[in-house]
């Protein structure tokens, strides 16, 4: 298996709270320790939510980032153990 | 499944698990009930979930997919307008919630008493449904962590 980091983009685009929090979720489950995460989101509960997550779960909020219409999401699989 | 999201050590331990007494069987309150749960398992919390009396409505094969809004929501609310708002904002139904919960470690539990009043078996819940306990399994199962009353 490759050591590489990987980054998964989560599309959660049109799906409201607590949508792209248990989207996140489910990509963090098969995530390996450095890992990116990007979560793609149109709810506006979605920066405040994700941004608890990490803070919570002792993860990693990379960036966030608006783009047209919707937010990029990012972060960084840091507790979690292979 | 074990627990995948790892909760940081030396937090408070009332920030680190969520119980849900689910006490009505009504569409309108099964919602914030399995939201809240679902935002909580997401979270990395250890969450619970006890069902009883009209709760129990929300874990019977035969009703999960039929709930209605109760008498409780706001004057003119029906169950089609409910209906209707899940389907268009893509919202899972409740079958879908109680999936996605028992999917991300959410533990479901019925409390025994009501079971009974009811005339209903463990053959009546759904298979997420994992085990029937008393009040004070529950309180037990609560204690040190958050608890809300639904």
């Amino acid at each position: 298996m490759s050591q590489a980091v990987q980054k998964k983009v989560v599309d959660s685009r049109g799906s409201f709270c607590p949508g792209p929090l248990t989207d996140l979720f489910k990509a963090y489950r098969s995530a390996r320790p450095g890992d990116l995460i990007e979560v793609w989101a149109t709810d506006p509960a979605a920066k405040s939510d994700i941004t608890a997550w990490a803070s919570k779960t002792g993860n990693q909020l990379v960036s966030v980032e608006d783009d047209e219409g919707y937010t990029r999401i990012t972060v960084k699989v840091t507790n979690k153990k292979a | 499944m074990a627990q995948a999201t790892q909760v940081r050590q030396g937090l408070n331990p009332q920030a680190q698990k969520l119980s849900i007494i689910v006490s009505k069987g009504s569409l309108d309150m099964a919602y914030p009930a399995f939201m809240l749960a679902n935002a909580g398992a997401a979270m990395g919390m250890e969450v619970h979930l006890f069902f009883t009396f009209w709760g129990m409505a929300v874990i019977n094969k035969r009703q999960e997919a039929n709930l209605q809004v109760g008498p409780d929501a706001s004057p003119g609310m029906t169950t089609a307008a409910v209906r209707d708002a899940v389907a268009r904002l893509k919202l899972p139904t409740i079958p879908e919630m109680v999936a996605g919960a028992k999917d991300m470690g959410v533990h479901l539990h019925a409390c025994s008493t009501t079971l009974e009043m009811m005339g209903m078996r463990k053959d009546d819940l759904v298979p997420e449904v994992e085990d029937i306990v008393g009040a004070s399994t529950f309180l037990q199962l609560s204690e040190n962590g958050q608890t809300l009353f639904i």
